[in-house]
């Protein structure tokens, strides 16, 4: 058995250690939320929070989660109402969505680490894959969530 | 195998939460799949809720739902088809939500929504008419059912709002309180929709009625579908298009973790079913698999290029277009010749193909994100071998299409054939990226040598574009051939599409179809043509010594909509005014899926050879704007699908299959690589254009004319990652 902490609730879960973390939040937890896009680490539509930080949790195995905070999409806010959730609203950023759980919490990890980004700073930082091209709304929707910051 | 095997997943969404909505009057069937704002008890109440017709239904809270034919593939074409009805319906936009019928219903109902294939850019542009006449039927239903109360004459009511009011007795009734009623009014004909002037919903950047669950996880794609009993497969079919599966060693993985079966699936493929997918996949991929590759098995990409390059001189061709004499007009002036070509390109949705079935002796179901429901329920009909009416399709919201999920509906074969060998299992079938990749329908490879000649005042007299590759209709829809033709395959090049007004003119095309499927992928044959035809044109203008945008514009004389965009784009892009050192534009004009585009990029390429899209000003004409916010939405994600394309799509041939795998060996496209984008909207009215597709083929021309600009290097192949920048 494995114990893993997501979003404040402690679960026990009886897989393989080497599982990734992906899968468990999927398919033991219900947490549908990270989406499988390539399983390699690249595209970042898995991405969740791990102790504060954005990781790609298809290569990340339950094991190494273990006794770590772990916040996927589900779990950023009871309501919408993280600041980048807002400014994603607020320019309908999303289009298939499949990659914007990922995209939200790469974001939002960037705002934490970095509260006014610069353009090159979201270059850097934001490496995860959207192929509906919503990269404009995506880099607007950064700024307007630094420059509107937590309520 | 029964429902007693109860997936893992303790939130296993009740499937009736799923098929809970607003059900179609007579059928007693469910239809909807979520009903955002409704929570899942009150959807499931609301099966008693009569429609006022096809594609209104009003709750007594006032929540109107529309039926939305179309699928939604983040296209917005959702939220554009419930404007064209809320407006016509008269109703609080927001109290506006939607439901997809399903294709079996639509089956049922004598096809009582129409086409519910999507692709084509044709979501709005086909069913704007009998669409907003749905909404304004409806309306005058809800105003009949309020006069009737009254006892007025329905001519001395209005409807706003959801409020029908009566102005002399001041009496008003919401749409809440009159929909029941107005659902057995007798349906009036030939109502007449609003002119333009009245609108208040079409034409406005509302937002997107489907954002919200796409910011918090709730919104569920067929990837995440859980359901009681659930078992997950992994696939893999034969690498080499056409071969078949020979053996397989399922003892060697049937101890492994959560494996409950290995089965051969159709010919040519073989699963792992298993508890969980990553359990299916891990298992699948320690399967010993024997292939029986065939013929194919030789084919490579030189190959297909030799092959293709035959064609360029070869005396076998179809010819689409044929005006004066191009080779007189060679003779009479300057003369130049271009050979340019175009990879296979796969589509890459982000999430990858998936389909849920779940059959039994008399029953088929089947849960798919798909672009072409009634294509998926046909896949279905033919797999589970059950007639029609023992089948259905639920609709789930597409994590990417692009054309992939619509013509061809191969994943729904396979998790048929697969659900039927475990009869009332539902089966959850997911392509690993691997998969996906290998096993696409790609942006058919073509060639293009063009001969154009000028006349002695340096106009363009005389082209003659010789195309040689493949052919989508020829591939696999030979009934679409008109008299032996692929109409298709000159997308861009012919008649009002082209609009350039060429003297002597010659398009044919040398057919060289290969063993690799070919399919629509997003702008389709525009694609390709759009660099041949653009940047072969720059060579032209540049040969006379004339300004790329004078020289179209030249030509564009008897285009007045062509035109149109090429000057709102020279405008706002002003073209002709001094850009920062080292940034160079270049242009492309572009009609396709009835609109009129046309693109100036900003670029400049390093001393190194690093090229950066700075900017790219799009202007389309797309006749009449549902939703401006979403068309500048689909221009930039356009935009961005053109430029990865661009930069990097290409799928090579080895051994007879796709050498490309995951994202490790086909790069993506990042944020670090997007140009700002500027929409400019010049929709001149009278028509309905499309949205999704046009803008992507103007991409790669404009961006190879601009490396011309600031290099002086003619690029004439893609992806541009084969190509040295460098300057000389």
């Amino acid at each position: 058995m494995i114990s893993l902490k997501v979003n404040g609730k402690t679960h026990s879960v009886d897989v393989a250690p080497d599982t990734p973390l992906l899968w468990v939040l999927r398919e033991q937890l219900g947490l549908t939320g990270a989406k499988y896009g390539c399983g390699i680490s690249i595209c970042g539509a898995c991405t969740v929070h791990i102790n504060g930080e954005a990781v790609r949790s298809c290569v990340t195995t339950a094991k190494d989660a273990q006794g770590k905070e772990i916040v996927t999409i589900e779990g950023l806010s009871p309501d919408s109402s993280h600041p980048i959730q807002k400014a994603w609203a607020a320019l309908d950023v999303p289009q298939c969505g499949y990659c914007q759980p990922g995209m939200i919490m790469a974001a939002a990890a960037l705002l934490k680490k970095k509260p006014k980004p610069t353009d090159a700073d979201i270059d850097t930082e934001m490496t995860n894959v959207c192929r509906c091209g919503t990269y404009q709304r995506v880099r607007a929707g950064i700024h307007l969530a630094a420059k509107n910051g937590r309520t | 195998m029964t429902d007693s095997m109860i997936s893992a997943n303790p939130l296993a969404i009740d499937r009736r939460r799923f098929l809970a909505g607003s059900a179609a009057a007579g059928a007693g069937f469910a239809l909807g799949f979520h009903l955002p704002g409704i929570d899942p008890a009150e959807a499931q109440k609301a099966g008693s809720v009569p429609e006022v017709n096809a594609w209104v239904v009003i709750h007594p809270d006032d929540t109107v739902v529309v039926r939305i034919a179309r699928s939604e593939m983040g296209q917005g074409t959702l939220t554009g088809l419930a404007q064209l009805v809320a407006d016509e319906l008269d109703c609080d936009w927001s109290k506006v939500t939607t439901e997809y019928p399903t294709p079996g219903e639509n089956h049922r109902r004598k096809r009582v929504w129409g086409d519910m294939s999507t692709g084509g850019s044709r979501g709005l542009r086909q069913s704007v008419t009998y669409v907003r006449q749905g909404g304004a039927t409806a309306r005058a239903m809800l105003i009949a059912a309020a006069a009737k109360r009254w006892g007025v004459p329905a001519g001395e009511c209005t409807a706003a709002d959801s409020v029908v009011a009566h102005k002399a007795s001041g009496k008003t009734l919401r749409y809440g309180e009159l929909a029941a009623e107005a659902a057995k009014m007798p349906v009036p004909t030939g109502v007449k929709v609003k002119p333009q002037s009245a609108w208040k919903i079409i034409g406005k950047p509302v937002k997107r009625l489907d954002t919200a669950e796409k910011l918090n996880g709730k919104q569920i794609y067929g990837t995440d579908l859980a359901m009681p009993g659930m078992l997950s497969a992994a696939i893999k079919a034969c690498p080499v298009f056409g071969g078949k599966l020979k053996s397989f060693d399922a003892d060697k993985i049937k101890a492994m973790p959560g494996v409950r079966h290995v089965l051969k699936v159709g010919d040519n493929a073989v699963a792992v079913v298993a508890t969980g997918w990553w359990q299916a996949k891990t298992a699948l991929d320690k399967l010993p698999i024997t292939w029986d590759e065939g013929p194919n098995a030789k084919v490579s990409s030189a190959s297909i290029a030799d092959f293709l390059k035959e064609g360029l001189t070869a005396k076998d061709v179809i010819v689409a277009a044929k005006k004066g004499d191009v080779a007189a007009a060679a003779k009479a002036g300057k003369t130049i010749e271009a050979t340019y070509d175009t990879p296979f390109l796969h589509h890459v949705t982000m999430e990858p193909m998936n389909c849920t079935a779940k059959v039994t002796a008399d029953r088929c179901e089947v849960w798919v994100p798909t672009q072409n429901g009634e294509a998926a329920l046909a896949a279905a009909v033919k797999a589970s071998g059950l007639p029609i009416d023992k089948c259905e399709v639920y609709k789930l919201h597409l994590g990417g299409g692009f054309g992939r999920r619509g013509a061809f509906q191969d994943y729904v074969t396979q998790a048929v054939l697969l659900a039927k060998q475990l009869p009332g299992t539902p089966v959850k079938l997911v392509w690993s990226r691997e998969e996906d990749m290998a096993h696409g329908f790609y942006r058919p490879i073509t060639m293009c040598k063009l001969t154009g000649s000028l006349d002695k005042d340096g106009n363009l007299a005389g082209l003659h574009m010789r195309l040689s590759g493949m052919s989508i209709l020829h591939q696999h829809f030979s009934h679409r051939l008109s008299g032996g033709m692929d109409r298709l395959f000159f997308q861009g090049l012919l008649g009002d599409e082209l609009g350039y007004d060429i003297p002597n003119l010659l398009v044919d095309h040398a057919l060289r179809q290969t063993h690799v499927p070919v399919g629509f992928w997003r702008g389709v044959n525009h694609n390709q043509n759009a660099v041949y035809k653009e940047c072969f044109l720059d060579e032209l203008a540049h040969l006379a010594g004339k300004d790329p945008v004078d020289f179209r514009r030249k030509l564009l004389a008897k285009a007045p909509k062509h035109l149109a965009v090429l000057e709102a784009a020279v405008k706002k892009a002003e073209w002709g005014k001094p850009l920062p050192a080292g940034v160079h534009r270049g242009v492309c004009v572009q009609a396709g899926f009835g609109s009129y585009a046309a693109a100036i990029a900003e670029v400049s390429v390093s001393a190194r050879g690093r090229l950066k899209v700075h900017r790219v000003v799009c202007a389309i004409d797309c006749g009449t704007a549902c939703n401006p916010d979403q068309i500048a939405a689909q221009t930039e994600g356009a935009i961005a699908y053109g430029l990865h394309a661009t930069i990097y799509g290409e799928n090579t041939i080895k051994a007879g299959r796709v050498v490309e795998g995951n994202f490790d060996t086909y790069e993506m496209m990042r944020i670090d690589e997007m140009p700002h984008v500027d929409t400019v909207l010049v929709p001149s009215g009278g028509f309905w254009g499309g949205i999704g597709e046009p803008l992507t083929p103007l991409l790669a021309p404009a961006v190879l004319n601009g490396i011309f600009a600031a290099t002086g290097k003619r690029v004439r192949t893609l992806p541009l990652k084969n190509v040295d920048l460098k300057r000389a």
